[in-house]
């Protein structure tokens, strides 16, 4: 099958090496666009499909037409570890999500440590 | 072919700078995913306008009512509705600012971006889901033996023609 990644982290899709990479210059977490930004969300999208036909040899990474608007690489070089602590548990970004995956699937499911077949996909 | 960035474009390394920050907090050096030889180019089977995409994102995106992710190595996945709003949409994570990514989940999961490549006819359709997982999963192995597979097999099964990975 045909694969196409979008990546922000230059060094680490070219180390990982994938068939086919498409470059957006954001800081991360915004691979696909900036914020309640449709259209150029859209933009990024629709010149990333476009690499499915035109790049060639496998390994290619190429840049698409990407601007931030703001200075932002200073903080990500900074030497720092941005990681939150690793909970075991199933986590949400509210309380009404758990409940609502409680509801749905039950307290067990929703809030405890489970092996990965057996939590549901849907 | 070589992937040096263009000189043009300031990419910022996070392969150095993982390292020299965890070189200062005194941790062991992460071992990133390192595959020197190319793997094959598999070559569009059919025009894009006329392919069935399937998303693949590792940002942590839930949908209401789904169970959410551990953010220890969890290897599960969920499927999203491709029709699924964005209101819907809920992000959890361990390793990346989330700030936007919650007040818009599509910053890391462009569904309604790939909805809107299907209304200008850029691609033929989408998967009936997008799948996501929590990318932050130390063990390249069982990545590589537990989830993947399993991604792999739901996309076939959807009868998919293409798959955009995005990572975070």
């Amino acid at each position: 099958m045909s694969t196409l990644s979008l990546t922000s982290a230059w060094s680490i899709t070219a180390s990982a090496n994938p068939p086919r990479a498409a470059y957006v210059d954001h800081p991360l977490g915004h691979t696909a666009g900036r914020p309640e930004d449709r259209a150029g969300q859209q933009a990024i999208i629709r010149d990333a499909l476009g690499l499915f036909e035109s790049i060639t040899a496998s390994g290619a990474i190429v840049p698409v037409e990407s601007d931030w608007g703001a200075p932002w690489r200073a903080e990500a070089r900074a030497l720092m570890d941005h990681r939150t602590p690793r909970h075991d548990d199933p986590q949400y970004q509210t309380d009404a999500d758990r409940d609502a995956a409680a509801q749905r699937h039950g307290e067990e499911l929703a809030c405890a440590v489970c092996a990965p077949a057996d939590v549901p996909a849907d | 072919m070589p992937s040096t960035p263009p000189a043009d474009i300031d990419v910022v390394d996070y392969i150095a700078q993982t390292r020299d920050s965890y070189a200062a907090l005194g941790y062991d050096a992460y071992r990133w995913a390192d595959n020197p030889d190319p793997v094959p180019l598999t070559p569009l089977a059919k025009p894009l306008a006329e392919c069935r995409v399937a998303l693949i994102a590792s940002g942590g995106v839930y949908r209401t009512g789904q169970v959410g992710f551990t953010h220890k190595d969890d290897l599960s996945h969920r499927e999203v509705p491709s029709d699924t709003p964005t209101e819907d949409l809920r992000v959890t994570h361990f390793a990346y600012d989330q700030t936007n990514a919650r007040k818009d989940p599509n910053v890391v999961f462009p569904l309604a971006a790939l909805r809107a490549m299907v209304d200008e006819g850029r691609i033929g359709s989408l998967a009936s889901h997008a799948l996501t997982f929590m990318g932050g999963i130390y063990s390249q192995r069982r990545l590589s033996e537990t989830l993947i597979p399993t991604l792999r097999a739901r996309v076939e099964a959807m009868g998919a023609d293409v798959a955009l990975l995005v990572p975070v």
